[in-house]
Formats: structure tokens, sequence, C-alpha cells
């Protein structure tokens, strides 16, 4: 029985935190909100020199061959200061890559020449039998784009919405479903024909996304089996809710320091139990949503079969600590914490779109929910 | 990150493993009733049983009787345990709690006394700590203990919530000594032998309808001057021995109430439940906290292992374990429908148990108190009794409830 972080991942951890500890990231977040996202330090050389787009890909193709615990705790460091690294994206194409050993590909990634977005696609669940994308509105999903093999190519027709890092990437990772119902990967250049990619930000100026069109667009197939697939969507789930995680921190941290200080009827206020309660419920679900991450951590590497559940509690559980200690630091903080006088805004904005996003907090419940029933089942 | 055993635990856990296989026939059901006394009896010979076979008391160190192990094995008997689906230990109070405060305060003549019999379910022991106007402020015991020109003490008063006080031996009690003095200042910690006269035992039914735990009034007791533990006056450093060993014993124990598997099971025996969205909804997020128990227990068992003391945090593991059992029976329930209330049923005990284990080991507020004063640093409730002798507290309370 070991389950700690291992010298290897505080080393690393720290290191994160120390290359983004040079960047004044959450101001640039405000910056971003009131002039458009160009306002954002462009962080990908950052990343490139920390070595994280290789961070998931083999050492025979120029990675460093870490696996699902170190990605979450990079991500992790990335919520704690809103940092915008487009991981998102990048960590569940190159897991897919990875697995479908595409050499070319995986060097340039590696290397962080090439950037690829993923483009997320739900697999079937008990209550729904195909592969899905997000819709753009509503809660009925989207199929899956249609894909047909052509030999080693792939051919796709349809859509996705709100791809997390998907404006500006060079490569993209889409799940398709053949006519017989089958998943198929391909990957396809993002200035390939047929391929459009629509910028949309919405409410939080630091989390890229796009439409995705694909009007019969070719790629190359990538030929994995469908747990790959499904792997590569419980570890955006898991990197959501690592993010999550490090972002509902900084709020406690800041909303604790505020109450030490802050006097009203000639105490602090966090000497009242209504507020001590309160924060001390921020505290308990970040502790709970931490025990998932490394669930899922632990489990992406040493426990696959567990993986879906791990993923989907973790996003459940942060998603929802992530929600209610953004409140709580607008509420602890009063009036000025609903003003852009403060930093509260810029937390509570990254959780109200995090929460929204691969099919939400809501669908992880469900997914939590279905696969506990199925290992008693 | 590893949460396999090492080749020496998964020896350990074979061992153990075979002696259970080789020995459930003799073991007693894992449920009965308390209040019958051929049960309790057939549960100490099951706990003697494993005593001899080293199989209780497993971190206690070898020189009292123990295995001088680690939390891991301990962990990993009570798994196996809960595998071959007997009843543990009786006593795990005493075992748990209270043999090891006795370890570190006791004397060497108490130790070499009390300890054996303890191990071996002979004596099993109960906490005489809780009373009526003392639960989540503890140090405001009012049992009185008064000396004796002999050196004896007379002790009067009354505890409360008192587990296993019905056929217990002994007890381990906090009484007041001083009154003059501030409220922690005055303590001290006794053996008390519940057979002595002027001692009497009642059981209070719970909601279940069960009395497993009492009441116990003391009316001039007369306890030897050997019976004081830790020396007069220290009774408070003596008692925070204790209650950093319960904070263990709750933690090891936290998937009896809750266990994901055991409501998910419930839930899809119901094809209808099964696909009912908001039931889904809900099962998801119930098992969402269990399984942050779950896996929140073993960080904390790794850091255990380590040497490190679990601090009050533990607490929040405890707030989630009980809320989320609580909606778990409350779930189920409302999928069963009526029958899940039946007397029998195991949803219906929960339902009726759990309300209670809120409060238990503290409050679900006073753990938030002690979390965010200790862990998050949050500046302390202002506190009207700081510094006053006792006696003066209680007089300025009386008059305060009087106007």
């Amino acid at each position: 029985m070991n389950f700690a972080l291992s010298d290897e991942q505080r080393f690393l951890r720290e290191a994160a935190q120390g290359t983004l500890s040079r960047f004044k990231t959450i101001e640039a977040a405000r910056g971003a909100l009131e002039d458009g996202p160009a306002a954002l330090p462009d962080l990908w050389p950052v990343a490139v020199d920390a070595g994280w787009p290789g961070l998931l890909i083999g050492e025979a193709h120029g990675g460093a061959g870490l696996g699902v615990f170190e990605s979450l705790l990079v991500a992790e460091e990335c919520g704690r200061v809103l940092a915008s690294v487009p991981l998102l994206g990048l960590w569940p194409a190159s897991a897919v890559l990875d697995a479908a050993g595409d050499g070319g590909a995986l060097a340039a990634v590696a290397a962080g020449e090439l950037r690829p977005a993923y483009v997320p696609a739900r697999p079937p669940g008990d209550l729904d039998p195909g592969w899905t994308v997000e819709p753009r509105a509503g809660t009925r999903r989207a199929e899956a784009p249609r894909a047909s093999v052509d030999g080693d190519e792939v051919e796709l027709e349809g859509s996705a919405c709100f791809v997390p890092d998907a404006p500006g990437a060079g490569l993209l990772v889409v799940v398709g479903e053949s006519q017989d119902g089958r998943p198929v990967a391909a990957a396809l250049a993002a200035d390939a024909p047929g391929v459009s990619i629509e910028a949309v930000m919405r409410y939080d100026a630091t989390r890229s996304l796009g439409h995705v069109s694909l009007a019969s667009a070719r790629g190359r197939r990538l030929a994995v089996p469908p747990g790959v697939l499904a792997d590569a969507w419980y570890l955006a789930h898991a990197l959501i809710a690592a993010e999550s995680l490090g972002a509902a921190e900084t709020c406690l941290e800041l909303s604790v320091a505020y109450v030490k200080q802050r006097f009203t009827f000639g105490r602090a206020i966090g000497s009242y139990q209504a507020i001590k309660h309160e924060l001390t419920e921020v505290l308990r679900q970040l502790e709970n949503a931490r025990g998932l991450q490394y669930y899922a951590g632990w489990a992406g590497s040493d426990r696959r079969a567990e993986f879906p559940l791990a993923a989907s509690a973790a996003r459940a559980v942060a998603g929802h600590a992530l929600d209610f200690a953004a409140r709580s630091m607008i509420n602890v903080h009063g009036g000025i914490g609903a003003t852009w006088e403060h930093d509260a805004p810029l937390f509570f904005r990254r959780a109200q779109l995090s929460r929204r996003l691969l099919g939400g907090t809501e669908d992880a419940t469900d997914r939590l929910a279905e696969r506990s029933l199925a290992e008693v089942a | 990150m590893d949460l396999n055993d090492t080749p020496e635990q998964a020896a350990y856990r074979q061992k153990v493993r075979e002696w259970l296989e080789a020995n459930r026939q003799s073991a007693p059901s894992k449920s009965g009733s308390y209040e019958d006394p051929r049960y309790v009896d057939a549960r100490r010979a099951w706990q003697r049983r494993l005593a001899e076979a080293g199989l209780a008391g497993v971190t206690w160190p070898r020189e009292y009787g123990g295995q001088g192990l680690g939390p891991i094995e301990q962990v990993t008997l009570n798994q196996e345990i809960s595998r071959a689906d007997v009843p543990g230990i009786l006593d795990v109070i005493g075992i748990g709690m209270l043999g090891p405060c006795l370890i570190a305060h006791g004397s060497e003549e108490q130790k070499a006394r009390y300890l054996g019999p303890m191990l071996h379910g002979d004596e099993v022991w109960c906490q005489l700590f809780s009373e009526p106007a003392a639960g989540s402020d503890l140090a405001a015991v009012q049992t009185r203990a008064r000396p004796q020109e002999d050196g004896s003490w007379l002790l009067s008063g009354q505890k409360v919530w008192t587990t296993n006080a019905q056929f217990a031996a002994y007890g381990l009690l906090l009484a007041r000594t001083d009154p003059d003095v501030p409220k922690h200042k005055g303590l001290t910690m006794f053996v008390v032998p519940m057979d002595a006269r002027g001692v009497v035992v009642r059981g209070l039914r719970q909601i279940s309808g069960e009395a497993e735990f009492n009441e116990v009034f003391f009316d001039d007791v007369r306890l030897d001057a050997d019976t004081v533990v830790g020396g007069v006056g220290n009774g408070w450093g003596t008692a925070l021995t204790v209650l950093m060993f319960e904070r263990l014993t709750i933690g090891f124990g936290s998937e009896t109430y809750g266990s994901p598997s055991r409501l998910s099971a419930a839930i899809g025996a119901d094809p209808d439940a099964r696909g009912d969205l908001v039931v889904r909804r809900r099962l998801g997020e119930i098992v969402g906290e269990l399984l942050a128990v779950r896996f929140n227990g073993y960080r904390a068992l790794t850091a255990l292992s380590r040497g490190q003391i679990p601090g009050p945090e533990a607490g929040l593991a405890k707030v989630t374990m009980v809320n989320a059992a609580i909606a778990a029976a409350d779930l189920a329930t409302d999928v069963i429908g009526p029958d899940a209330l039946a007397e029998s049923n195991r949803w219906s005990y929960l339902t009726s148990f759990l309300p209670g284990l809120k409060s238990a080991g503290g409050t679900e507020q006073i753990l938030r108190n002690t979390i965010g004063e200790r862990v998050l640093g949050l500046p302390p409730e202002p506190r009207l009794d700081k510094g006053i002798p006792f006696s003066e507290l209680r007089a300025r309370e009386k008059e305060a409830s009087v106007s």
C-alpha cells in the first residue's frame, strides 16, 4: 500500500508551479476578458520547454513516457493560476496517436512542432448506444461524424461543437462512427480540404473553444481499439477535474486569507461559524476531489478497467467543488467579490464554463452511476 | 503509487485468510443482539480465539500481548474478516482506544493487570467520557471524584452514550477532581470497576428500538488510589490520547455504513430505477462521495504507515461518510418503498442508526469548527470560559439560564 505522490511526481508539480509563476496569468485572464484572447500570453513555447507536449508519448517517439497521473498534476497547476495552456486538446489526442503508433505525427507532437487537438466523442453507455459529440445547443447529444474507411484513409462528414483548443491546432484527432456503428479514429490536418474550425469564446476568456465541421474531410486512419478512444474521453474528464481542483484551491486560499483580515462587530469574520463552516465545506469538497484525482491518476495507469468510473467520479466531484468554492469566495468577500475589482469573477467564470464542457458534470454523474451499476450487475 | 500488497503484506494476508478459513465455522453470527447475554458470550469466546491466534490488538506492542504490527496489517486483517463474513473482536473500544491509552499513560501495574484480559475478551471495557451536559464540550464534565483521607476517591455523577457498559468489567472514566481551577486543568482519568457498589447501568433505547448504548450512574462509588491513570489533574491530556485513537478506529470502519456496491446492487435490482435519470443522478452523487472517502482513506493510511499521526482533517471523511450513508439509505428506501423500512431490513436499520451517528465522536458542527481552526487556520470562536475556574463558570451558567 502506497497511495502518495512519488518524489518525481512532486518535483514535476513544483516545476510546473515554478514555470507558470513567471507569468501573470490571472491578470492576463482579466485582460483577455476585456481585450479578447490576444491579451493572453502565448504559453505554448513554455509548455514545449517544460516537455509537456510529449508527456504521454513513449520515449521511442521522443516523448517522456509518463502516465495519466503526471498529466493531472500539471493540469492542476495550470488550473490553479487559470493558465491558458492547450493541454485539454493535446493530451487525449497524443494518447490516441501514441496508441496508434503514428510515428510521423508523434515525433513532431513530442517536439512541440505540431499541436494536436482531440475532438471529444463520448463512448456508448447503457442508455445511449452510439458515439456522440457536443451539440451546438440543447440536451440531445449530436451523433459523431460519419466515417468511411478507405484503405489507410478515412473520410469524415459531420460536426462537433465546443471542441477545446481546436482553434490554432495543426492536427485534429477525430472519432467518427462507421456505417456499422464502429468507432473509427482519424488524424486530420487542420488545414485539409473540408475541415473548418470556427473559434468561439464563451464566458471564460482563458478557454479556447472551436466548432469543428468536416465536409468530406480526409485524414489518416488511426488503428486503435475502441477502448483507447473511450479512454481519451475519460482522460479529458480527468484533466478538467484536475484543472478544477487547482482553481478551487486558489479560491479557498484567497477566501481564507480574506476572512482572517476582514473584521465586523469587533471580530475577524472567519471566527463566525457561518463563514467557518462554509469554508470547511469548500475544503471537504476539495479534499474529496483530490482523493478522486488520485484514484483517476492511479487507475489511468494501473487499473484501466476502473478508469471510466474513476475519471467520471473525479469530474463530477471536482466540478461541484469548483462551483461551490467560487461561489463561496464571492459570498465571503461580500459585494467586492462580485465585481471586476476582484479575481473572484475570473474563477467563477472558469467554473461555470468548465462544468458544462464535454457533456458537463451532470453527464459525468450519470456515467458514474452507470459504471457503479455495471460493477455489481 | 501502488495499492497492492508488498510481499510481506501478501504473506500476512495469506496467513490471516488461511486461519479464518479454518476457523470460521466456530464464529458466531455477525448480527445478534447485545442485549442477549448468550450472544455476548459467543462474541467474547470468538474474540479470545482471535487473540490466541494473534489476530486481536495487532498494533499493540509485543510486550503487552500485541503483534507490534502497523496500521496496514490492521486494515488487512479488517478486510479479511469482512471477506470471511465473520464478526471481528467484541471490544473494539477497549482494544482500539482504551488499551492504547493505558499503554501510553498507565502504570506498569495497571498494564500488567488489565491489558491481557482486555485483549482476550475476558474483561470488556467501556469509555465513560460523555455526559448529558458535556459532549462537544467534553472538558465540561461534572462527574466529581473527591479525594478521601486514606488516598481513595468518592465518585458521583452520570455518564451517557456508553457503548457496551451493560456487560463491561471496567470503564475508563474522566472526572473532575478540582473544580476551582479552569476546566481543562481539574480533570483526572480513572479505571472504574463496573461491578463496584454504587454503579448503575441503564440501557438507552435508540430509534431502531435497540439499546446499543447506556447511561451510567455513580453514587458515592469508592475508587482506590491506584485507579488513577496518567496522574491527578492530567485527565485532559489522557483523554486526548483516547480521542486520537478514536479517530483512527472510526476511520478504518468507514465502509461499514456506506458501501457503493451495496447501494448500487439495491438500485440495480430494479430495472425501472436503474434507467431513471433522477435515481441515477442521486446514485452518482452518492457513489462519488463514497469513493472519495475510500481513496482518501488510502491516502491517510499511507501517511499513517509513514508515522504521521492523523490530524483533525480526518473529521472531514467522517462528515462525508455519514452524510453519504444517510443519502444512500434514503435513496434505497425511495426505490424499494415501505418494505425497506420493515424492522428486519438492513436499510431500515441504517435509516434509524445514522442520525445518531452524525453526532458520534463529535457533532458535525464541532468538527467543522475544529477543522476550520486547526486545518484552515481560521480565528477561533470567542470563548467565555477561558481561564475561569470551573466552579465559577458553572455559577455563571446557572445564573444565565435562570434570567
